[in-house]
């Protein structure tokens, strides 16, 4: 803002205020008391109103004034009655606040007007408490500067209060940053105790009453703003809220003009860069967890986390650190367990959450929160502490039908004094919690049942093509070979008996079991044999088993060959026991067929994996 | 007994078959998680990110597509990018990737799964590497039978160089090129094997999929037709060959002229000169169409000799081989007059670089900077191929016994790409499918050899009475016990598997008699001793396989590049520059501002910070690229000179020389001055070199000290140690104490690894003094005023 507009902007105001007629002279403010704190970006104004009822009518109405240029960066304003001196009466209720037609009222002055709780009546006091925080009021001067050189702020204000009544006695006292004080506007009763500026007492000042002040001061703040603030809440009932928040933020102190060098800001012991800040401290709920802080181009390796069974602090420092007029993009997100957020009153839940962002003493132009409800929410209402405006979304995420209500809540110039808790009410049966899950085992379900229908379903087009009969044949083709397998199997199960009863043979030296065991085995193979032969002649029918019939003829043939080896072997046997030959000499004569038998039998096995493998 | 037991016949082995089949699909499976696992190591060690250069580009280029749908995709403009000139994105990029991911994406999306394009593209890799370890299952399978397939894909479930290329994060074309070389691969192989003309369509789709996801696709177009070209030659002409063969080259070649980047290339670049047949060194290559035009009259004449009499043949032999002659001469001198009417003679430089490796540095410096396309050391191999280079001559010899289609097309594949591994390190990609293909079956058959002989020896020891009980349990007893013994590594299973399964290989039409086999077998069998201790060694040597995989997917091959961190005694450290000052950029200049830098950083620079470039990865017009290259290495007035007239507003050097990154700037400098004096031949690179040798100390030229890359590497550098210790050249810098007149900082990193700087508005002599005049005043102004307030 330009020096001279300044001046002039309050020249205008000091003369309309002389001008103009007062309107509320009933009352009379018997004690104001203003604490300004501008320690930080935001100037906070405490006000202490003693109000008393000189005129002959109760009222109920209650006007609060300000400077128009004060009056347009009002982010949040609170009226409390107290009772009693003592500060632990004060009650909690606020007193509803709106903003007053003017009236009559210059332009230059924003009128709000505060309903009283009960109407006051002739010779009444009350006492108020008000506090007010105020956004863009310090102004940065000069408004651009070097890396090198500090940051200096500006504080326009009036040393009597302002107000359409008049005022008794009143003061005002600035709370300064620990830091350097350029000047300030000094009238006769003006001290400056260490960082604190007084102004003040008055005596008996006319309604309207107004002399500017202007203090200029370093700033050490964090001029953290956000220019736009999107939060997400999402609530999950399997236990979980999910909070993730985008943050636009940008440095509103005075532009960085010229080089930046990294070699003076990291400089020691005489870092030049003190208008930029590095950090931004959050403190979230408590048991927050899987916290995460990134932005569109991954994750931001630098922050730190400080959690206790209070409060959990994240401290968060972005990819570089922030100069006048820089701006950066982050995300940061966490998860809190839904015990603590999530109540039930009356056939109702309710989700009691805080509105504003945890970041410290972060301004936020336009705040937009995003309450995304669980699919099936119904009944879906909202309390505030304060005014937003309010609309309704549906949102599609993970495997939806009909979507997630979602209520979006928006409000600007929000300050930490918002930072209230919000009430969302909604209806939601926990059986819709199923619906998911079930969707996807339905889902699994239907594919496993499709693939089955179609390897089982026979889905060819025309039923006489080449191909189709081919196919059939060849299933033919498969079952004849599974049953010589199963037959040559049998087979060789009973060349096992076969070698079993000349085990026992040299155990028992029983030569009549053997001979009858041996008839046995002899019938049994030849029916399996006879068997055989129908297959084979089948199965060389067939021109598409062409390279598989010689295969199975081989083994056949094997097999043959290997009966007889095995016949040889049991009559050597048998007939050496009947010789009453010895064991050795016995073993020494079946040896050779031994060998050929174990061969041969490997053989028939190699051949049956082959035509397993078919 | 069992059998005689069980009231079904044939019951057991149709169990054991359905159960071996399970356990091949269980195994598969694994494998695939395996593949998938293996390639997380970036995002737990790191985050999940995109990586390095280009797969920023074509995560951009996802978004785009994400953002505003397919036809705006190929027709898309990027202006954004080679600044004035731009970039046709739609007709210059392989589109496959894009594609592949974009679908993912979408499908995921209209299921409601709400997934970003980011993590889709991060993600993307390790699961097209899960489906590359199945198809090179198939392949194998296709030439070995199932155990050797299960061996390859667990193989190449794990393979480095592959790793290289696909770990999560890494979204590049090759990421899903090779699932889809492999697949095609099979799909050939299995036309050959049935003859089916559905295989040989899905053969083409396949090797369109290909060309559409990466310029490899000429390798599978100079392979296949090689192999005909072989299976023709050494009389293995079959029906099938030509089923294989044909509709791919029509339906393929139709197909990829459908992709914009390739268009008509398809048919008229020499790139896709097939096989070499080669006279030693000049090369006359055959075009994939000969082949095409070869199989065909080789059809042709298998036709007429069943058709005609011995006699009549003879005749048409005659007849159609004069007027064959006649008709390929023509087609010769039509293309090669093409091919000789465009510039570089129809051979592109990357092609050039292939037959001939010294090509590249010779004549294309801006191809010989770039480090993939150098040819190997013997490390690497042993890096990326690790022990598979020992065992893939034995898997050959496997090939060889019997040699079928199937396998000498496999071992025509390893021959070939063993030849281009060593002409470029970056196609050790394409050697590392054959590689695993080959070792797999050489694997099992190791096992199946070793197993076997242990079986029948077993079986012989035991000749006693109740030999035949032990050889029915002796078939189970060593699989069982061995494979007990170790499922705990997958590989292992695989590995047993395959001693099992692998016994009968002769999947295809056999006209090979098992005798033959037999008769090998039997001379095949090992000592007891020896068949258990090699056994031991040979999983032994899958250990160490397992290990340095492991090993080089966490510590090698899975750092993002773009976050850097180093461990030290006080933790772990991380380096975010990069990411540090692209969101400086993306945030805090205007977003129509133009940012010079060397190329390497231009994908990046558009993707991340959004902010127009003048060149970029693409490096597809070097003239403006040596542009930039002459302002880097001219001095600062000339510089802005240049960059003013390219509507430069800010200049991105990457300095290591603090903390020691050593590929920076300086370090890529002689690149700089090489391609800008290539276009430019004011610029000498000797002007930059003291005696031949590239130094940055007192001794290094005035050219050199004066040159816009060290002014804007080192500029204040000296003041943070009083020295000015490059700690990457390890010397101290030459000039130390200098200011800039046409530049001025405004950003630098945390730990300078990028440094931003502005041009300084345009000076006018005479107003500038006014100015200067002016400005002094009015500093001196505002200094009174602000320790006196004016509002007072």
């Amino acid at each position: 803002m330009k020096q001279s507009s300044v001046v002039d902007l309050l020249l205008l105001l000091l003369a309309i205020a002389l001008l103009a007629t007062p309107a509320f002279s009933d009352l009379v403010l018997s004690k104001v008391e203003r604490r300004i704190d501008v320690t930080s970006q935001i100037a906070r104004v405490t006000k202490t109103l003693k109000v008393v009822n000189s005129g002959s009518e109760s009222v109920s109405e209650f006007a609060l004034t300000f400077p128009k240029f004060l009056g347009n960066n009002l982010a949040y304003l609170s009226v409390a009655p107290s009772e009693g001196k003592g500060k632990s009466k004060r009650t909690l209720v606020n007193l509803s606040v709106r903003e007053a037609d003017q009236k009559g009222l210059p332009d230059s002055i924003s009128v709000y007007s505060v309903a009283l709780p009960k109407p006051l009546s002739k010779g009444d006091t009350l006492t108020l408490e008000v506090v007010a925080a105020f956004t863009n009021v310090l102004q940065p001067f000069p408004e651009k500067i070097t890396q090198g050189e500090i940051h200096l702020v500006m504080l326009q204000e009036s040393a009597q209060y302002l107000s359409p009544y008049a005022v008794e006695s009143q003061s005002l006292s600035i709370k300064l940053p620990n830091a350097r004080i350029e000047s300030y506007t000094k009238f006769e009763n003006t001290k400056l105790q260490g960082s604190e500026l007084k102004y003040g007492p008055y005596k008996n000042l006319q309604s309207y009453s107004y002399s500017p002040i202007v203090v200029h001061f370093e700033s050490k703040a964090a001029f953290a703003v956000a220019e736009k603030l999107v939060r997400e809440i999402e609530v999950s009932h399997w236990g979980n809220v999910q909070v993730t928040e985008n943050y636009n933020v940008v440095h509103r102190g005075a532009q960085l003009k010229g080089e930046f060098s990294r070699l003076d800001f990291q400089a020691r012991p005489n870092p030049r860069g003190a208008s930029a800040f590095r950090h931004l401290l959050a403190r979230l709920p408590p048991r927050a967890h899987s916290i995460y802080y990134r932005d569109d181009i991954g994750n931001i390796s630098t922050s730190e986390m400080k959690s206790d069974s209070k409060k959990t602090e994240l401290l968060i420092e972005p990819r570089f650190p922030l100069f006048g007029g820089w701006k950066t993009f982050f995300t940061i997100g966490y998860g809190l367990p839904l015990t603590d957020f999530l109540f039930a009153s009356e056939g109702k839940r309710f989700l009691n959450i805080s509105f504003g962002s945890p970041i410290l003493d972060l301004v936020t132009e336009k705040l937009i929160v995003q309450v995304v409800l669980p699919e099936g929410s119904k009944d879906i209402s909202v309390t505030t502490p304060f005014a937003v405006k309010q609309s309704q979304e549906i949102k599609y995420s993970h495997l939806d039908i009909a979507g997630r209500p979602v209520v979006v809540l928006e409000k600007n110039n929000v300050v930490p004094d918002h930072n209230q808790h919000i009430q969302v009410y909604y209806k939601f049966s926990n059986i819709n919690l199923l619906s998911e899950p079930l969707m996807l085992i339905s889902g699994f379900f239907i594919l496993f049942i499709t693939c089955i229908i179609y390897t089982r379903a026979d889905i060819s087009i025309s039923k006489s093509s080449p191909s189709y009969l081919a196919k059939l044949q060849w299933d033919e083709v498969l079952a004849t070979l599974q049953e010589v397998q199963s037959i040559v199997q049998k087979c060789l199960a009973t060349h096992d008996k076969l070698e079993a009863s000349l085990r026992d043979l040299s155990r028992t030296g029983d030569i009549q079991t053997c001979k009858a065991a041996r008839k046995s085995t002899d019938s049994l193979l030849k029916d399996l044999s006879k068997e055989l032969k129908p297959l084979l002649g089948f199965l060389q029918s067939f021109p598409s088993a062409s390279h598989i019939s010689p295969k199975v003829e081989e083994l056949v043939v094997k097999e043959k060959e290997l009966q007889e080896k095995l016949m040889a072997k049991h009559t050597t046997v048998v007939e050496g026991y009947e010789k009453k030959s010895s064991g050795r000499d016995i073993e020494n004569r079946i040896a050779s067929q031994q060998q050929k038998i174990i061969a041969l039998r490997q053989e028939i096995e190699d051949l049956l994996e082959f035509i397993d493998e078919i | 007994m069992a059998a005689l037991e069980s009231p079904l016949p044939g019951t057991p082995t149709a169990m054991r078959n359905a159960f071996g089949n399970v356990l091949s699909v269980l195994i598969l499976v694994l494998i695939g998680v395996l593949a998938f696992s293996i390639r997380l190591f970036s995002v737990i060690k790191y985050e999940s990110v995109i990586h390095e250069f280009d797969p920023y580009f074509n995560y951009r280029v996802t978004q785009f597509l994400s953002k505003n749908g397919i036809y705006e995709f190929w027709n898309w403009f990027d202006d954004r990018t080679w600044y004035p000139l731009g970039r046709v994105i739609g007709g210059t990029v392989y589109p496959g990737l894009t594609l592949t991911a974009g679908t993912i994406w979408w499908g995921l999306n209209s299921l409601n799964i709400p997934l970003s394009v980011e993590t889709v593209c991060v993600f993307t890799a390790p699961v097209f590497s899960a489906f590359a370890s199945w198809a090179t299952y198939l392949l194998t399978k296709e030439v070995k039978g199932s155990g050797a397939g299960l061996a390859a894909a667990a193989l190449l479930a794990m393979v480095p160089s592959y790793i290289s290329r696909s770990v999560a994060g890494s979204y590049d074309n090759e990421a899903v090129a090779i699932f889809a070389l492999i697949f095609t691969f099979y799909l050939y192989i299995k036309t050959l094997n049935t003859g089916s003309l559905f295989y040989a369509t899905l053969n083409a789709l396949a090797y369109f999929y290909m060309v559409c996801s990466w310029g490899g696709y000429t390798f599978i177009i100079n392979l296949i037709p090689m192999h005909v070209l072989l299976c023709i030659v050494t009389g293995r002409y079959s029906p099938r060959l030509y089923i294989a063969y044909a509709p791919l080259v029509v339906l393929g070649t139709l197909l990829a002229a459908l992709v914009p980047v390739v268009g008509f290339n398809a048919v008229l670049t020499s790139e896709h000169f097939a096989s070499f047949l080669v006279s030693f060194f000049s090369i006359i290559s055959q075009l994939f169409c000969y082949v095409f035009i070869i199989i065909h009259v080789v059809a042709l004449v298998y036709y007429i000799k069943g058709i005609l009499s011995p006699k009549m043949f003879k005749v048409a032999v005659t007849l159609v081989v004069s007027i064959g002659m006649v008709v390929c001469f023509i087609v010769v001198a039509i293309l090669v007059a093409l091919v000789a009417s465009s510039p570089t003679g129809g051979w592109s430089g990357r092609s050039l670089s292939l037959l001939d490796p010294t090509y590249a540095s010779k004549y294309i410096p801006i191809i010989a900077s770039v480090s993939e396309h150098q040819p190997p050391t013997w490390p690497s191999y042993f890096m990326d191929i690790n022990v598979l280079a020992f065992l893939v001559p034995a898997g050959i010899i496997a090939c060889f016994s019997p040699l079928s289609d199937a396998s000498s097309f496999v071992v025509l594949y390893i021959v070939m790409s063993v030849y281009f591994s060593g002409v470029m390190v970056r196609l050790m990609l394409v050697l590392a499918p054959a590689a695993c293909i080959m070792s797999g079956i050489a694997l099992s058959q190791a096992f199946d050899v070793f197993t076997g002989s242990i079986k029948y020896q077993l079986g012989a020891s035991s000749n006693s009475t109740d030999d035949a009980e032990d050889n029915t349990s002796t078939n189970n007893a060593p699989k069982d016990d061995v494979s007990a013994g170790k499922t705990d590594k997958g590989e292992e299973i695989v590995k047993e598997r395959s001693s099992k399964k692998g016994k009968k290989k002769e999947r295809e039409p056999a006209d090979k008699p098992s005798v033959k086999a037999k008769i090998k077998k039997k001379a095949l069998v090992l000592p007891l001793e020896a068949s258990i201790v090699a056994l031991l060694l040979l999983i032994m040597l899958g250990a160490f396989y397992v290990i340095h995989c492991v090993w080089a997917a966490a510590e090698a091959y899975s750092a993002p590049s773009i976050v850097l961190t180093s461990q030290s005694r006080d933790g772990l450290h991380v380096f975010d520059d990069f990411r540090e000052s692209y969101a400086w950029l993306s945030h805090n200049t205007d977003v129509d501002d133009k940012v010079a830098s060397w190329w390497d950083y231009g994908y990046q620079t558009t993707a991340m910070a959004n902010r127009t470039v003048i060149v970029d990865n693409n490096t597809w017009n070097n003239t403006h690229i040596a542009t930039v290259g002459t302002a880097m290495s001219s001095p600062e007035k000339a510089a802005w000179e240049i960059f003013n007239s390219l509507d430069v507003k800010y200049v991105l050097v990457v300095f290591g020389g603090l903390i020691g990154y050593p590929s920076d700037d300086i370090n890529k400098f002689l690149w700089m001055v090489r391609i800008g004096g290539g276009v430019f031949p004011h610029i000498k690179e000797a002007d930059y070199l003291r005696d031949g040798q590239y130094r940055i100390d007192s001794e290094a030229t005035p050219t050199m000290l004066n040159s816009l890359m060290y002014k804007l590497s080192y500029y204040r550098f000296v003041e943070t140690d009083g020295k000015g210790y490059d700690r990457v050249r390890r010397t101290e810098i030459g000039k130390k104490h200098f200011k800039l007149t046409h530049f001025e900082e405004v950003f630098t990193s945390h730990h300078w690894m990028v440094r931003l700087y502005k041009l300084k508005p345009p000076r006018n002599r005479i107003r500038g003094k006014a100015k200067k005049l002016k400005s002094k005043t009015s500093s001196g102004l505002s200094s009174k005023s602000a320790k006196k307030n004016p509002w007072v």
